[in-house]
């Protein structure tokens, strides 16, 4: 079990899902972020005030996968996300010591596994 | 009476009273999104408290018969204020009208003032602000007083509205202070499509400003209400084309100022001088407002949106040009100096510095009385935190996640009770 934080550009976050689905990857949650990461600012002015822009709008994704999912994520969002730009983002595996699946309270490898496989499994265990 | 008269003038009437919140949009929309709502209540405030202040002395003040060089108290409480005629419309209508005037005047010079005045404060100051410069003022032109009858112009009040506005907005810009951020931060707009709804308002209800100081739907009415129209179309053109010459690129909110510093200039002019000479009103006071824009960022004072350059400067070059540009075949008691009466300029200039000394003293006194009285200056805390949750317990753009409802019963028992005086009485003295 991997955690995979993506942070990407906004306007590339359709790309980035319509790839997760065909791959399968369909537990994940997105939030808005501004982040900086080295590209140039861009420039705005308010009458006589010039202000530099320098935190720019990004899409934060969280993905938990299990193991053989992971290296699919991986691929799917450097491919969907990249521009070649400065401020393309960032992809982070991270260790998952635990996950629950609320509803049912299954957990760990159970609990990232998507719904329709794991619809007959065992709830609690 | 004319009907056609009562009918413009009470379309007029109402036209004018909307530029005060649409005036609470434009600025509230050029401030931070956590003083929004107090920089709307700013304006929309006036419309009760001025009003009112309007009805049961201003008026009197500025157009009852003169007792020792303003209006006296004949018209007071509204008495002698009834459906006779004054002119070819109901006294109490006329009234009315002006009393638009007042409200949008003293709302004006909030902006100089935003994100950091204290709001009881605020409200004393220009309720007496309207009773002690805009009603002396407002005679002098418009009520039968010395600068009327000495030959100034002013059709709808450059003089009277604008320059009044700018100059007390200068004064209590340096009374108050800078605020804690300012000119350390960044401090940009919250809401830019706010300001633009606000300035396309504005410009709807100037039609009544303007158009209605003609006080009839005449042939001046129809002129005034043209040149409203032209005037900021061409200040539009200029200050779009600085615009693109200084940063490569046309702004919103330079168009939504361009609008107002276009209306401004015309309105001392509207009802005086033929349309082509309204655009060349609107193209001119571009420049110098642009200018003043662009130098007053760069000082100490912060004026935070701009009321010195908009309406001072604006009203100040719209006065002057009326004397320029005034036409007696288009309607105006006197010619200017492009036809052939220079002292025309002089006499615009007169009232100009007499309004801008009268307004700057006047103006002073108020604010250091209203100090003296309590603070006018919001804590530093409560800048922090934006006024609207400090000054007003309300949020502009509130969600509902995180707040738990007091239920009647809890109530008694909060020790902890609204959020002002339990900040203000942890020793704010900054």
């Amino acid at each position: 079990m991997k955690l995979v934080v993506a942070i990407i550009r906004p306007e590339c976050l359709t790309a980035v899902l319509e790839g997760l689905f065909q791959a399968d990857v369909r537990g994940l949650t997105i939030t808005r972020a501004q982040g900086h990461g080295g590209e140039t600012e861009h420039v705005e002015t308010y009458r006589g005030t010039t202000v530099k822009m320098a935190l720019a709008e990004k899409v934060r994704l969280e993905i938990g996968v299990s193991d053989h999912f992971v290296e699919p994520t991986i691929a799917t969002i450097l491919a969907a996300a990249r521009t070649g730009e400065v401020g393309d983002g960032k992809v982070f595996v991270l260790p998952v010591e635990r996950v629950y699946r609320i509803r049912t309270g299954e957990h760990d490898q159970a609990a990232v596994t998507p719904v329709q496989e794991s619809a007959a499994g065992t709830p609690g265990e | 009476m004319v009907g056609s008269d009562i009918g413009w003038m009470l379309m007029s009437t109402a036209l004018v009273l909307l530029m005060t919140p649409a005036l609470g949009f434009f600025y509230a929309g050029l401030v931070r999104s956590k003083n929004s709502l107090n920089t709307l209540m700013m304006s929309v405030v006036s419309m009760g408290f001025v009003g009112l202040a309007w009805a049961l002395l201003g008026y009197s003040l500025a157009f009852a018969p003169e007792v020792a060089g303003i209006g006296g108290i004949d018209h007071a409480l509204l008495r002698g204020v009834g459906l006779e005629a004054k002119g070819t419309i109901p006294h109490l209508l006329f009234m009315a009208f002006q009393g638009t005037f007042a409200i949008i005047t003293t709302a004006l010079i909030s902006g100089a003032i935003v994100e950091r005045m204290r709001f009881p404060a605020y409200v004393a100051f220009i309720t007496a602000w309207s009773l002690l410069v805009y009603a002396p003022v407002a005679h002098w032109v418009w009520g039968g007083g010395w600068l009327g009858r000495l030959g100034a112009l002013d059709f709808a009040g450059g003089t009277v509205v604008h320059i009044t506005a700018g100059t007390a907005a200068f004064v209590a810009a340096v009374i108050l202070g800078p605020r804690k951020d300012y000119a350390r931060q960044a401090l940009v707009p919250h809401s830019v499509p706010l300001t633009v709804l606000g300035a396309g308002l504005l410009w709807f209800g100037w039609f009544g400003f303007n158009g209605g100081s003609a006080l009839a739907a005449n042939g001046q009415a129809a002129l005034a209400f043209v040149n409203t129209m032209f005037a900021p179309a061409a200040t539009l053109v200029v200050w779009t084309i600085l615009d693109m010459m200084r940063t490569a690129k046309a702004t919103a909110v330079g168009i939504a100022t361009a609008i107002v510093v276009g209306l401004v200039a015309v309105t001392p002019a509207a009802g005086y001088v033929s349309p082509l000479g309204a655009m060349a009103i609107g193209a001119l006071a571009a420049f110098p407002s642009y200018l003043a824009v662009l130098v007053r960022a760069r000082t100490r004072l912060d004026d935070s949106l701009d009321v010195v350059a908009a309406h001072g400067v604006g009203g100040v070059v719209g006065a002057l040009l009326t004397g320029v540009l005034a036409q007696r075949s288009w309607g105006s008691p006197a010619d200017g100096l492009l036809f052939g009466n220079p002292s025309q300029l002089g006499i615009q200039a007169l009232a100009v510095v007499v309004v801008i000394a009268f307004t700057a003293a006047v103006t002073t006194g108020i604010l250091l009385l209203v100090k003296v009285v309590s603070p006018i200056r919001a804590a530093l805390r409560h800048e922090g935190i934006g006024l609207d949750v400090s000054e007003h317990g309300e949020e502009a753009y509130g969600h509902s996640e995180g707040a738990v409802l007091v239920l009647p019963e809890m109530r008694a028992a909060m020790t902890v009770a609204p959020l002002a005086p339990a900040f203000g009485a942890q020793g704010d003295k900054a």
